[in-house]
């Protein structure tokens, strides 16, 4: 059985599911919970559960994600939003010094139960201190999870794996698709961490990235059928840490070209990480080298027009898969 | 700590300004014309938000124009100013003309920052304005910077650091605060701390927020001396801010003042919920506009009569429609302008 639901919807239902089940659930964050949560995933909830499930918090990034890796070392489940992941650089120093490495540093005498959520990424003209994408950054750290879900489908499923998860899971959201639908599945349709899926199908060249950048491949698979005739297959890597190196390889063997993109800075980025992997595994394979499609390398600008030219466009894919195909010089 | 209910359910806390202040009718009458502006600005842009022509976030200063008035009416060249992201009016009450701030509202190059920052990162540093910031906290530690520099270069500029009731829970609040109270000890800090206190740090309110709600004296644990004011009352602010400035100035230390005000329009022009508080909350603080206050005792003491506030809302109101023009006539900044400015020392020469 599957339901139309948006993407915040379906990251509701997963909290709300897992907190009717499990006590040790409880969620913290700014304006959660009297205000309705800044983007409305946390909305009605402080009703249901109650201010000592639902932590209306104070502007304090740092200290009440502290707070949540000492309530997680006790054995309970908190979820942490993050208005976005911008904010996290304040919160950087909880999330990497004690929630990445105190079990770690505690000869695994403790773990670390945490989810911390929130919208990644940019898009809505926030200009530069509003507009990061924070996978490779968080992806840096050993003792972290990192996921980034699509599809309110995956949101839903990944955010029940996360809250189940005995470590810190970054759960990195589309942010600019809440409002997007999509089936998801009844009850528990948990998707495993570190298994990536083939959003589309193809033989010619392989497209791979991660949270709302699948969309944009997606479409550029559509352009490059109705253009070139060129038949694009579209990985969605869902989750970052852990990585699903093998789903990369089988598809590049196949296809034999593949692209990366990201929308974050290209400089020791995901898709380097992707094109390093591909060398390394499937080079007798490849019949060009990997393309990259990543942000400009600026902060971000506000300016409406600016912007647009600042992020990877189903453009800028088309034209790196062409590139990888020789139909386009480089 | 006064107990809650003495704690401004209207403003009324701290320094009253009657007859405090040598204000002169005509200084008045200006300063009157100059809040009566930035509430015309801050209505076209919510409009003009609204409609789609600004983009991102934008957050207005309706209801708390006595603040930024009385404080930066005791600003003298050369001296610094910095804020968060609530900051049109810091840049229109330091110089930068309507049309400048609308257009980088409008993300176009003649705006103040060439159309790179938008509405939160308003900066004129010819004029003073060191800058808007994003987020929460992070331009604290910063102004206690600024103070420190001005001092290093044997100046007797200060710093105007103004900064809300939702970031004195930051840590980096009370780590800059901290430093300014021991540079204070060798009169290297002139920073004024000026706590603009709206009574949400978004749609939190102080009491649900904050421990401890008597912001001013959290002061005190960094030996920073301080004040309240009412900031919604021009006159107590002006007597506030000339003392409290030339304090600064002349002993190098740092000083706090909290001014209890109240942000009539929502957080952000995007929030139309506001579940967080009522009506009726919202409209007992109306009473107190802090123009409205000023009006009325211009009128009451017959230094000018209801024609002249008429004309002043209408040059008001025709200033601003010249800065929306120019703000849409004006071009978007040209392609190359993405590479520009990411480092220093490229592209000059
Ligand atoms: C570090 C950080 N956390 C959260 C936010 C989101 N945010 C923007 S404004 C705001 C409220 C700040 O309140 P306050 O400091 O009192 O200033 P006011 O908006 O009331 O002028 C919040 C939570 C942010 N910009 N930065």
């Amino acid at each position: 059985m599957a339901e139309t639901k948006t993407y915040r919807e379906a990251l509701r239902e997963a909290m709300v599911h897992e907190m009717d089940r499990d006590e040790s659930v409880i969620l913290m964050g700014e304006d959660i919970g009297v205000y309705g949560g800044t983007h409305l995933i946390t909305d009605g909830l402080y009703d249901k559960y109650g201010p000592r499930r639902v932590i209306d918090t104070p502007i304090s990034e740092n200290g009440f994600t502290g707070a949540a890796v000492g309530m997680a070392m006790m054995g309970m489940r908190p979820i942490v939003e993050m208005m976005t992941w911008n904010f996290s650089f304040l919160a950087a120093d909880q999330i990497i010094q004690n929630a990445a490495k105190v079990r770690y540093f505690s000869g695994g005498q403790v773990k670390v139960p945490l989810v911390i959520r929130g919208p990644n990424g940019g898009g809505v003209q926030l200009s530069a201190q509003h507009t990061h994408s924070l996978e490779s950054f968080y992806g840096h750290f050993p003792g972290l999870k990192v996921v980034a879900p699509v599809t309110p489908n995956d949101a839903k499923g990944m955010m029940l794996t996360a809250i189940r998860d005995d470590n810190c899971v970054i759960f990195l959201e589309a942010g600019a698709l809440y409002g997007t639908k999509g089936e998801v599945e009844e009850g528990d349709n948990a998707v495993p961490f570190g298994k990536a899926r083939i959003a589309r199908e193809g033989s010619d060249v392989t497209l791979i990235a991660y949270g709302r950048q699948v969309n944009l491949c997606l479409r550029a698979a559509e352009t490059l059928e109705e253009e070139d005739g060129v038949d694009a297959e579209v990985i969605d890597l869902r989750s970052l840490r852990p990585f699903d190196e093998d789903a990369i390889v089988e598809s590049v063997k196949k296809t034999h070209r593949a692209v990366a993109v990201e929308e974050q800075w290209r400089w020791f980025g995901v898709a380097s990480e992707v094109a390093a992997i591909i060398q390394e595994k499937a080079f007798d394979y490849l019949d060009a080298p990997v393309e990259r499609v990543s942000g400009a390398e600026t902060p971000a600008p506000y300016a409406r027009n600016l912007e647009l030219l600042a992020f990877p466009s189903e453009k800028a894919v088309a034209n790196a898969a062409r590139r990888a195909l020789y139909m386009e010089e480089k | 700590m006064p107990a809650k209910d003495e704690r401004s359910e209207n403003g009324e806390v701290g320094a009253r300004g009657e007859g405090a202040v040598a204000t002169t009718p005509e200084n008045l009458a200006e300063l009157y014309q100059k809040m009566v502006l930035i509430r015309a600005f801050e209505d076209a842009c919510q409009r003009a938000f609204r409609q789609g022509k600004i983009g991102g976030y934008l957050h207005v200063y309706t209801g708390e124009e006595a603040v930024a008035t009385g404080f930066l009416d005791a600003y003298r060249e050369g001296d610094r100013v910095i804020t968060a992201y609530r900051d049109h009016p810091h840049a229109l009450l330091l110089g930068a003309s309507p049309g400048e701030v609308m257009a980088e509202l409008y993300g176009r190059r003649t705006g103040l920052v060439k159309g790179k920052g938008g509405s939160m990162h308003l900066f004129d540093v010819e004029r003073g304005l060191m800058g808007g910031y994003g987020i929460v906290g992070g331009h604290i530690p910063v102004g206690v910077g600024l103070a420190y520099a001005l001092r290093y270069q044997n100046t007797d500029h200060i710093v105007q650091l103004f900064l809300g009731d939702g970031a004195i829970n930051q840590g980096a609040f009370h780590e800059a605060a901290n430093l300014a109270g021991l540079w204070g000890r060798d009169e290297m800090c002139p920073c004024l701390f000026i706590v603009e206190n709206n009574q949400y740090g978004m749609g939190t309110s102080v009491e649900r927020a904050t421990a401890m709600t008597d912001l001013a004296a959290k002061f005190d644990a960094y030996a920073i001396e301080h004040e309240k004011v009412d900031g919604m009352d021009l006159l107590a602010v002006l007597e506030c801010a000339h003392r409290a400035a030339e304090r600064v100035r002349e002993s190098g230390r740092p000083y706090a003042v909290e001014a209890i005000t109240y942000r009539i329009a929502p957080h952000g022009a995007a929030d139309f919920l506001e579940k967080y508080r009522t009506k009726e909350e919202v409209e007992k603080w109306r009473e107190r506009d802090p123009i409205g206050i000023v009006e009325k005792r211009l009128l009451d003491s017959g230094d000018i009569d209801e024609e002249r506030i008429e004309e002043i809302k209408q040059e008001a109101k025709r200033e601003v429609e010249e800065a929306v023009r120019f703000a849409e006539e004006s071009e978007e900044p040209p392609a190359e302008e993405l590479y520009t400015d990411v480092y220093a020392g490229e592209g000059e020469e």
